[in-house]
Parts: structure tokens; C-alpha cells; sequence
């Protein structure tokens, strides 16, 4: 699959997920500035996390207005797979490409730790090679991760199953200990209603490796490739 | 244009404050909410023009209609 990993000014995540996607996962990959809005050689995009446009006016205010997040809509109408984390999850949320909004953190102060992560919804094509209900280790870093949309949008994201991850406690439980940013019901990461854009807050290109504390990541790049799995029963996409 | 975070939303910035203002002897404070001035320069358009312009930028960039309110005010 051919993956293309955004770049805004300000973007920081973009050399993790190449490297990623490059070294551990052997997939091609190349750099998309911002201001590129031909996306056709591209099967999957990678929204990264940062700081783009300085998070002025609001974390990822400006970037949601770029050409390549415009053309977004066309390319995974197409079939494109999307996936933005921390920065990029901001940043589809204020193109309006998944619904609610990323505010500062409750505690108000910057988290960057470890957390864990039920996965709430196994049928994604981010996802497809987890179990529902498996726990999985990722780290955070950001200020800006309390997740808000409004009663009538919560309902809708839980009857639809659009929420794809929530910060959970090692085994499992769904705890306000749990969550780091004040997060609305706990929520990590959702996914539109097609199921082609997943908006997550923390790194998966971040726990990819062993020798860096895990490689949970990895699950979702599996899952999106179609590869891999613990026990042999996923099927290829 | 006065940027607010919608009445439903915690404002744990305006809490931080208040417990930084009540710490410092001012009891009487009940509640601060913590919002966003935008000073725009606008190039010779008269009011009305200008206030459709400025809703315009409102929804399209200035302010974030999941969590703020905004108010215009032309001076």
C-alpha cells in the first residue's frame, strides 16, 4: 500500500511515521507538503502530531483549512484510508471530517506518559486486526486532548460504534483514573460514519517497536495493510 | 469579535483562575470564564458589509461552533 504522511508547518510527528512505516513495516512511503492536493498515487494518508501553525487560534485551526485536508473528502471517497493522531486527530476535527472538538486538557497541564486503550470497536479497517475488548499500550504527549461533542453527537458516535478506542487502566477498566485529559466518556479515538477516517490522540507510530516500550502501534498499521495476526483468523482485506 | 466557550462547556482555565483570584483575597468572585479578543483591521467596507464578512470569517475559521460562541463589535 501506498502511504503518504502530511506535513504541515509545525508538523513533528512526520520522520516517526516515515520511519515507521518505512523501516518496521517495509511499506512505501514518501512526504505530502500540505499545499499538494494530488493525492491519487495514495492508498492510505497519515495525518502526524505536532504543533502545525503553533496551534494559534486553536490546535489545528489553520491546518484543517489546508489544501491536502480539503481534498480529503474526494480522496477517501475514493477509498482512501485516513489516519490522524494527537495534531492530525485536532486537525480532522476542526475540517469537520469527524465530529466534536479537542480542547486543553483538564488538569491543564501538557501530558506525555504511557496509557492504555480498550478497543471498543475491532471491526474498523484500523482495527480489524484487534480484538474487541483488548488492551493496548500507547503513549500521549500533548495539552490538548480533552475530547467534547454534545449529548445528541455522543449518542449518534455510540450508536453508530464510532468509538474506536477509550483510555482505559491496564486491565481494562474504563476509569476517570484512567484518563489523562478529562476526555468525555474516556473517549481516545473515533472513526467517521464510512469507517475511513480515524482520528486518534495518541502515537501509534510511538509504540512500534520494542526497544521503545511496545508495539501496539503496529496494530493498526496491520490492520489497514491487511496483514498479520496473533491467532490466524483475520482475513486479508 | 469576543470568542467564549459555550455556556455547557468546563472551563478549567476560568476555574483555574477563580481559584487563583479567591486565593489572593477577592471571595466575592463567583464564576470566570475565560474567552478570545480578534481585533480585525478591516480596508473600507461600511457596517453591514462588514458584519456579513466578519459572521463569514466567524464560520469559517475564527471560531470553532462545536465549543465557542462569538460576538461581533465594530468600532
Amino acid at each position: 500500500m501506498n502511504f503518504g504522511v502530511v506535513i504541515f508547518p509545525g508538523t513533528w510527528s512526520d520522520c516517526d511515521f516515515h520511519y515507521v512505516i518505512s523501516e518496521v513495516l517495509h511499506q512505501p512511503v514518501r512526504y505530502v507538503w500540505h499545499r499538494d492536493a494530488n493525492l491519487s498515487e495514495f492508498d492510505c494518508l497519515i495525518l502526524p502530531g505536532g504543533f502545525s501553525y503553533g496551534d494559534y487560534l486553536r490546535a489545528g485551526a489553520v491546518a484543517g483549512r489546508s489544501p491536502v485536508v480539503e481534498a480529503l473528502p474526494e480522496f477517501t471517497a475514493r477509498g482512501g484510508l485516513v489516519l490522524g493522531s494527537c495534531n492530525g486527530f485536532q486537525i480532522l476535527c476542526e475540517a469537520r471530517l469527524l465530529p466534536g472538538a479537542l480542547m486543553r486538557n483538564e488538569c491543564l497541564q501538557y501530558r506525555c506518559q504511557s496509557t492504555h486503550l480498550l478497543v471498543e470497536n475491532a471491526e474498523t479497517p484500523f482495527t480489524r486486526a484487534m480484538r474487541p475488548g483488548q488492551v493496548l499500550k500507547m503513549p500521549i504527549s500533548h495539552g490538548e486532548g480533552k475530547y467534547h461533542a454534545d449529548a445528541e453527537t455522543i449518542r449518534r458516535l455510540k450508536a453508530n460504534h464510532q468509538i474506536v478506542f477509550r483510555y482505559c487502566t491496564e486491565q481494562g477498566r474504563v476509569i476517570k483514573e484512567a484518563n489523562p485529559n478529562g476526555s468525555l466518556d474516556n473517549i481516545a479515538g473515533v472513526i467517521n460514519e464510512e469507517g475511513t477516517v480515524l482520528g486518534l490522540m495518541p502515537h501509534p507510530e510511538r509504540a512500534a517497536e520494542s526497544t521503545l516500550g511496545g508495539t501496539d502501534g503496529t496494530l493498526i498499521f496491520h490492520s489497514i495493510l491487511g496483514t498479520l495476526v496473533e491467532d490466524g483468523s483475520f482475513l486479508k482485506r | 469579535m469576543l470568542v467564549r466557550l459555550k455556556s455547557s462547556i468546563l472551563d478549567a482555565q476560568g476555574a483555574t483562575v477563580k481559584r487563583a483570584l479567591t486565593g489572593l483575597g477577592f471571595a466575592e468572585v463567583k464564576d470566570v470564564r475565560v474567552g478570545k479578543v480578534i481585533d480585525l483591521d478591516l480596508d473600507g467596507l461600511e457596517a453591514s458589509e462588514a458584519r456579513r464578512r466578519l459572521d463569514e470569517m466567524c464560520a469559517k475559521l475564527l471560531h470553532n461552533p462545536v465549543i465557542e460562541d462569538f460576538t461581533v463589535e465594530l468600532l
